[in-house]
């Protein structure tokens, strides 16, 4: 008996994937949405609707954080203005990118190689951050300060007594949401490091403006995506309700695991996602079925196996076990 | 013609985003209220009190 057009096991497939996903967002704040668009891929949906889908997930888990972060969650509104401008345009921008090259037949090979370079840079840069390399804060610094210095009118004033060009706002939004609207990300990976270390933001206004603004680039995203059907409601709904709970999870664990002993494990897992794609296009190009299956269990062992480790770091705190083999495992 | 179906396709993606939002509110307020029954039993019977 089919739910929504799903087998029941596609519908706990796609739960199970969403508590992973939701235990990942709860805990970093950040990560495992933009699994969810190459997780469709490699599961065969067309690239329209693994973009138009990812974005509504994005959509649907962002309202769920904003709930959550209502009471203690600084906004600043006018980062927030002129990013969804600038986040709208540039969605706009993106989304028109996917469709033309959907009518050429090189959407799914492009957008792919996309994937794998955005996860593979982003996950060697958290894997150096988890490594402790030296030079990680002032760089961040240093990019923020000369960004600073930029006085190219008009300038802003932000929350933390941040003064930078509305115009390099205006343009580093409009350079994530192009990302945004053709990878189907909700751009909250790309939009944190580009407040913090490029705006130089304090962390706590950049996580709630982030917030804000997902939720609504991620609902027009997934708007536009929907206006030509391209939102599998069903799926949406099924990765939604397993991620509200792991959200729960993950923001619980936050309380009592430090987010250091785990980076390590969210780095493997980007690079993870990074070659799965890469596999599934290798597969796909020689005919290599094999390469297909290899890329599937790569996505959902790293996601298994990092929101596993949080789970198991939060249960060993819970414990207070710091000496077993498998809490050991966790904090190394 | 064009004009009509644009129109129904805003319609429907409306109704798509309208769900997606009831059903994100309808869960967070489920969840919160299950975590708030039964949240401090699961986590002493996790910590093996």
């Amino acid at each position: 008996m089919d739910i929504l057009g799903l087998t029941p096991m596609m519908v706990g497939i796609f739960v199970g994937f969403g508590l992973l996903i939701g235990i990942l967002f709860g805990f970093f704040g950040m990560g495992g949405s933009f699994l969810v668009t190459p997780a469709l891929l490699v599961m065969g949906y067309p690239s329209t609707v693994a973009v138009g889908s990812g974005l509504a997930f994005v959509f649907g888990t962002s309202v769920i954080g904003a709930l959550r972060h209502r009471d203690h969650g600084q906004v600043d509104y006018k980062l927030a203005l002129i990013m969804t401008v600038a986040m709208t345009i540039g969605i706009e921008g993106g989304k028109s990118v996917v469709f033309f090259l959907d009518s050429t037949g090189m959407a799914d090979l492009i957008i792919s190689i996309s994937y794998v370079g955005l996860l593979a840079v982003v996950g060697l840069f958290t894997l150096r951050d988890a490594w402790g390399s030296k030079g990680t804060d002032s760089t961040g610094r240093d990019l923020a300060d000369r960004v600073q210095s930029l006085h190219i009118p008009p300038m802003v004033t932000l929350r933390g007594d941040v003064r930078v060009s509305g115009t390099i706002i205006f343009a580093v939004g409009l350079v994530i949401g192009v990302l945004s609207g053709f990878l189907g990300v909700g751009g909250g990976f790309l939009l944190m490091p580009a407040m913090m270390y490029g705006l130089g933001v304090p962390a706590a206004v950049a996580v709630g403006t982030d917030i804000l603004q997902i939720t609504i680039s991620g609902g027009f995203g997934a708007f536009r995506y929907a206006q030509s059907g391209s939102v599998a409601l069903p799926v949406v709904g099924a990765l939604l309700a397993g991620s509200a709970l792991g959200a729960r999870i993950g923001a619980g664990a936050t309380q009592l695991v430090e987010e250091d002993a785990i980076k390590g494990y969210f780095a493997a897992m980007l690079l993870a996602g990074s070659v799965a794609v890469a596999a599934k296009e290798l597969g796909a190009a020689y005919g290599i079925e094999i390469l297909n299956t290899v890329s599937i269990a790569l996505i959902f062992g790293a996601a298994v196996l990092v929101s596993g480790a949080v789970v198991l770091a939060a249960v060993c705190r819970l414990r207070n076990d710091s000496v077993g083999m498998w809490c050991r495992l966790t904090t190394s | 013609m064009l004009g009509l179906e644009t129109a129904s396709g805003s319609v429907e993606a409306i109704t798509t985003i309208g769900l997606v939002l009831v059903e994100a509110v309808v869960l967070y307020v489920g969840y919160g209220a299950l975590s708030s029954l039964v949240g401090q039993t699961v986590l002493d019977a996790v910590g093996g009190e």
